[in-house]
């Protein structure tokens, strides 16, 4: 035991006298996981194979039914494309904007601390609370964006334009990730050596040049990292966003993947089919989280 | 291949605080100047000033006779090499070699005879497809001294370069860099703070001292004839011993011993090299009782500290030498330095 236990020194394993010990520290957070996660997640599971009646009185086994079922319909192939477009939309407006916001901070030496905690502050707001802030400002009838668009000679209605409602949700969701993103951004910046960017001026790159040839490359990791952390945000927690402002509307206009599991398993009651859907998104969370975890960790790090 | 020249040259920072004031320097074409000074003593930034990364607040810098003041870093044709290498991580030691001759339009085929032959001179051959992390210290180095020679600039800057080397391959790379500068006959400014690196390296020391030059000469010069009890101190190890004694009607008294001499009279400070230092009989002229604390073996050399008259003394001998408690130590008159009150050297 003690020559064991003088090997795995350098190590650093714990070596525990009572066998049972370790399982019962794991305990606590097994137990949550259990609970909260792989039973709700299971019970998922085994729903998307059931189909119920409509009073819920008789339960039947179908298999792949509900599976082949969504992919035979144009409403879910919409809410497919539909988050495409909103995720793809998002995450490139919010990363883009934290990083131009970051580049930014990254110049200014004083008021540094001011202007971090004023950016950040929208992290703090609830999505629900942040969805009904851009709806008051994005509202035909009172918002004063609309107001200035007319200005312009546009017509902004979400309500019923579903380009207007998908810029709306797009604004509204990225507005909240671009604090989350610019935090990491600036932390990436300021990781990189200012002697590397130093050495690159004296080699002849211009500041354009400097920041695609040396900046982008070297920051590569965290922007790797925001851009699947982004997506899992666009796709899961976008929900309060979504159904603050314009309830999936207008036309399905802006019905996302999750706004459609709730639609269809909470208001339409088609329990079988909102379980396989939300089955679907937990194999793309699950998808890149992998990805995140392979390739994360093993990007360029300085 | 270019002298620099610098006028009046300064730098005060928005808040107020001066980094360097006045500093005249004139680098010749080919020459290695060391920029040597304790930290904060602004031989950085001077550097920072010639390679154009930070601002010139007064004075003027020129290159090969160009006023370069205004000029962007890349266009001042100077190359740098930076403390932590600040070689591109992503990059391949080729293309870490090659990006700035890129970024100049250099013809594809001429990159590639300019990167074989420097990495032929400085034998990194087989890492040239390799990243800067995969590399150890040393040849990090080569490639960041690489990145310099590729473009044959008129100037190579030196930014402490090597100082997170271990000390052994600092004494191996300290050779090779003024072995290769003399080769390239490239004009070359080396900052360091440490002395030893300047005393061996330079072709002409500048002692730094807070922001503006206390002594420009050769290293011999600069430790023969210190201007100052400052440069004294910095420059020569151990440092040279620094004495309180008073000059009276021709005499200089010190530690109990009379000095024939100068001509100056009142209170004085005296500076005496540890190897200058003698064994004397107690009863001779100009002997100094000397009570023995410590002896240090140095193996080529025992450095014995001894208290003369209040005062802690380190004086050098050879390997073997004999030391006991109370002895008695002297000094030529003529390896005497003498420094006024202030600091300043008094012309013998």
């Amino acid at each position: 035991m003690r020559a064991f236990a003088t090997n795995k020194m350098q190590t650093k394993r714990t070596i525990f006298r009572n066998r049972w010990l370790p399982y019962l520290l794991l305990a606590p957070q097994l137990a949550v996981t259990l609970v909260f996660f792989l039973w709700p997640a299971g019970q998922a599971v085994w729903q998307s194979f059931l189909r119920e009646d409509a009073f819920g009185l008789k339960t039947t086994f179908v298999g792949l039914a509900n599976y082949t079922r969504l992919f035979d319909s144009p409403e879910y192939l919409n809410a497919l494309r539909v988050t495409l477009v909103f995720s793809v939309s998002t995450a490139a407006l919010a990363l883009l904007s934290a990083l131009l916001l970051a580049l930014a901070l990254d110049r200014t030496i004083r008021t540094t601390r001011l202007y971090t905690t004023l950016l950040v502050w929208p992290y703090a707001v609830a999505p629900a609370v942040a969805g009904v802030l851009w709806w008051f400002m994005f509202n035909p009838t009172i918002g004063i964006l609309p107001y200035l668009l007319e200005g312009l000679g546009y017509d902004w209605n979400h309500a019923l334009n579903k380009g207007d409602a998908m810029a709306l949700v797009i604004i509204a969701a990225s507005w909240k990730q671009i604090s989350y993103n610019f935090l990491f951004f600036v932390a990436g910046l300021q990781s990189i050596p200012a002697s590397l960017r130093e050495a690159a001026a004296i080699d002849g790159a211009g500041p354009v040049k400097r920041f695609f040839t040396i900046t982008l490359p070297l920051l590569s990791p965290t922007t790797f990292f925001l851009l699947v952390v982004t997506v899992v945000y666009t796709m899961f927690d976008t929900f309060p966003v979504i159904d603050a402002t314009t309830g999936g509307g207008p036309a399905q206009g802006t019905t996302i993947l999750v706004y459609k599991v709730y639609d269809d398993g909470f208001i339409g009651l088609n329990l079988g089919s909102s379980a396989a859907q939300s089955v679907i998104l937990m194999g793309i969370v699950i998808v890149l989280t992998v990805i995140q975890f392979r390739y994360v960790e093993r990007r360029v790090t300085y | 291949m270019a002298a620099i020249t610098i006028e009046n040259l300064g730098k005060t920072y928005a808040g107020g605080a001066t980094a360097v004031t006045g500093i005249d320097l004139d680098i010749r074409d080919g020459e290695f100047v060391v920029l040597v000074g304790p930290s904060g003593c602004g031989k950085s930034t001077l550097l920072r000033m010639i390679a154009g990364l930070e601002e010139i607040t007064e004075g003027t810098v020129r290159i090969g006779g160009r006023e370069v003041n205004r000029l962007e870093p890349a266009e001042r044709d100077i190359a740098m090499v930076f403390q932590n290498y600040a070689l591109y991580p992503h990059m391949t030691v080729r293309q870490n070699l090659s990006y700035g001759l890129k970024n100049r339009r250099m013809a594809r085929a001429e990159i590639t005879r300019r990167v074989d032959e420097a990495a032929r001179i400085l034998e990194i051959g087989q890492y040239l497809d390799r990243r800067p992390r995969a590399l150890s210290g040393g040849q990090r180095q080569r490639v960041a001294m690489g990145r310099a020679i590729v473009r044959e600039p008129a100037a190579f800057l030196f930014d402490e370069p090597l100082s997170n080397l271990d000390a052994k391959l600092r004494v191996t790379m300290r050779g090779e860099i003024r072995a290769l500068q003399r080769r390239l006959g490239t004009t070359s400014v080396y900052v360091t703070h440490d002395q030893l690196e300047a005393m061996t390296m330079a072709d002409r020391l500048v002692v730094l001292r807070g922001g503006r030059i206390e002594q420009v000469g050769t290293p011999l010069d600069v430790y023969r004839n210190p201007v100052s009890t400052f440069v004294a101190q910095f420059i020569g190890s151990p440092s040279m011993n620094l004495l309180p004694g008073v000059i009276d009607g021709g005499t200089l008294r010190l530690g109990g011993a009379r000095f024939a001499g100068t001509g100056a009279a009142g209170p004085v400070t005296v500076g005496i090299r540890a190897e200058d230092l003698t064994i004397a009989r107690p009863d001779a002229e100009g002997a100094m009782a000397a009570q023995l604390l410590t002896v240090e073996e140095l193996g080529s050399q025992r450095l014995g500290y001894f208290d003369i008259a209040g005062e802690r003394v380190v004086a050098a001998f050879p390997a073997g030498q004999v030391l006991r408690t109370d002895m008695a130590l002297t000094v030529s008159p003529a390896r005497l330095h003498l420094f006024d009150t202030s600091g300043c050297r008094i012309a013998a």
